[in-house]
């Protein structure tokens, strides 16, 4: 191979001739500490007690969970902490047929849903088991299941799963996200 | 003061496929800008700027690629600007190129989205364990299949429409030398009988990983007018988002979505859609939602988009708006060009220059972007009269 063909660099003998790397693979790692803001050290702590926390607007009342000390649709902060039931109904749902890399005890297929707690007005993400996903549906009444006391951490995944509770579905128009008007009395949706 | 008149003068596309070894992210990049430059008859120097857009930095690793990729894109000395918007920024990325021209800032604006999905993990990086939730979710399709689920159960449409869907892009491709995929005998059964990824989503109804880049050369009236070639003119161009969680919001048909549509064929002067609009481009990457944007965008009535659909109005051979002729995203995608390539391919048919996926006599084009939690949304007309 000519010097050119090289691109101009002079090489050692040893490598002339030899294929050229096109592409190289170096896979990283990166570990680090969480430190949580104020809202979610709260929200987190609390599953620790087998709680779940919300933030309830100033402007309308009405429950965001996670908390984040904000309310998206107005930009005003958000400091009063409400305590949520730990039932309500799937939103919506999938069922997915792909393992997830590094996430033990985990079988597929598995059905990760929306859940909507009764008395907020967003859904949040969990794992629905305690049925065949074939019979999960959007409407379902879920309560949840927690790990033993003897395994709770500070962690969301302190809820193991979302069971079916068995009560009656609730309606599709009204499963899932849906406008929050203050005061309607009815934000359970059961 | 009046916006410039903004034309396309040049696009220049990569082979889409799964892996693009032979060469480097720069490379790559800078054939598609090369082959822009060579339609529209323009050099290097002719270029007053460039705008660049991708996925985020952490699907490949690097981080703001557009630094290292200046000098590949012939633009040492001259303004770079990167965009940034998820799966919607191909199409934000023209949109902002536009923008400087429409704006009187610049003359000439070379626009460029790309990804090397070979040297990423996208569907991993999407399922980044978050301290704040349950890691739970696998890659877009788990988020976009409940909102496809609601899609199927509040339109009442039958479950096939979305097979429907892929089986016609997938043909649509073999009419594009560009597109990823070339499945030549695929049947609609295989589509059909594929195994289920996010249920409601078969395999069969999601995009590919593709390595690729998509370029655009944009020019004012003045380059328009010099042009050897046919130019595409803007005749419309809008960006809108939205917060991906919150009360009331509708997930299936975004208020974003429908404001910006709105936008758009306002500027344009449309006000039928569907029969003054020849041909779209818009972003499918999982089939359902093609029925689901036509009807947020105004091509169909709410909860009658899969009626398109299964009457074929969609198809190239014999539909009255033929959606995706390229193949759309679920034959290629590239994230980070994928937007770009549905505006480009927009400009292509209004030019007369889309070969065997050319939709006779094309006189106005739709190119659609979104991404995020379809939150954000960018979309253009273009015609082949000066607006």
């Amino acid at each position: 191979m000519s010097e050119a063909a090289e691109g101009g660099v002079r090489l050692p003998e040893s490598l002339r001739g030899v294929e050229p790397v096109q592409s190289v693979r170096t896979p990283i790692r990166l570990e680090y500490d969480y430190r949580p803001s104020a809202s979610a050290e709260s929200y987190l702590r609390a599953y620790g007690e087998k709680r779940i926390i919300g933030h309830r607007s100033p402007v309308d009342g009405a429950v965001f969970i996670p908390p984040r000390g904000v309310d998206p649709r107005h930009g005003v902060a958000i400091s009063e902490e409400v305590d949520l039931p730990d039932t309500g109904h799937v939103g919506n749902f999938c069922v997915t047929h792909l393992p997830i890399p590094g996430r033990k005890g985990l079988e597929v297929p598995y059905v990760s849903a929306w859940i909507h707690l009764d008395g907020a007005a967003v859904g949040f993400l969990g794992l629905v088991s305690g049925c065949p996903s074939d019979e999960v549906r959007i409407g379902m009444r879920v309560r949840a299941v927690w790990k033993p006391d003897d395994e709770l951490g500070t962690t969301a995944e302190n809820i193991r799963h979302w069971e079916p509770t068995g009560e009656p579905d609730v309606p599709l128009e009204r499963a899932g996200n849906q406008s929050f008007h203050a005061g309607r009395g009815d934000e359970a949706g059961a | 003061m009046a916006k410039q008149r903004t034309a396309v003068l040049g696009v220049g596309q990569t082979k889409y496929q799964s892996t693009r070894g032979d060469v480097s992210m720069a490379g790559l990049v800078r054939e598609a800008a090369l082959r822009a430059l060579v339609d529209a008859g323009l050099e290097w120097s002719d270029v007053d700027a460039v705008v660049i857009g991708k996925a985020p930095d952490f699907f490949e690793g690097v981080m703001m690629p557009e630094l290292y990729l200046a000098d590949a894109l012939g633009c040492v000395g001259k303004p770079i600007l990167r965009v940034h918007t998820a799966g919607s920024v191909g199409g934000s990325t023209a949109l902002v190129a536009a923008s400087l021209v429409q704006g009187g800032v610049h003359r000439r604006v070379l626009t460029i989205g790309f990804e090397k999905q070979s040297e990423s993990n996208a569907t991993w990086a999407l399922s980044l364990p978050q301290p704040f939730s349950v890691s739970i979710n696998a890659g877009a399709g788990g988020y976009f299949s409940p909102i496809i689920r609601r899609y199927m159960a509040r339109s009442g449409a039958p479950d096939l429409i979305g097979c429907m869907v892929a089986f016609k892009d997938r043909q649509h491709a073999l009419r594009n030398p560009y597109a990823h995929l070339h499945q030549h005998d695929l049947t609609f059964d295989q589509v059909v009988e594929a195994p289920m990824l996010w249920d409601p989503i078969r395999y069969s109804e999601t995009c590919p990983s593709s390595d690729g880049a998509c370029a655009m050369v944009l020019g004012d009236e003045a380059a328009g007018d010099a042009a050897a070639g046919p130019v595409a003119w803007v005749h419309g161009a809008a960006m809108r988002s939205e917060a991906n969680n919150f009360p009331g919001r509708d997930e299936v048909n975004p208020q974003a979505s429908r404001d910006c549509a709105a936008d758009v064929f306002r500027q344009a002067g449309i006000s039928d859609p569907r029969s003054e609009i020849d041909v779209v481009e818009m972003y499918v990457p999982f089939s359902w939602y093609e029925p689901m944007w036509l009807e947020s965008i105004g091509f169909a009535e709410r909860d009658a988009g899969w009626r398109m659909v299964e009457e074929g109005a969609t198809h190239l051979d014999g539909g009255d708006l033929p959606v995706n002729c390229s193949g759309g995203v679920l034959s290629s995608n590239p994230i980070g060009a994928s937007g770009m390539i549905r505006f480009a391919e927009a400009a292509l048919q209004v030019r007369g220059m889309a070969g065997d996926h050319q939709v006779e006599g094309a006189r106005r084009a739709f190119g659609h972007a979104y991404g995020g939690g379809a939150q954000y949304f960018a979309m253009w007309v273009v015609g082949a009269d000066r607006p």
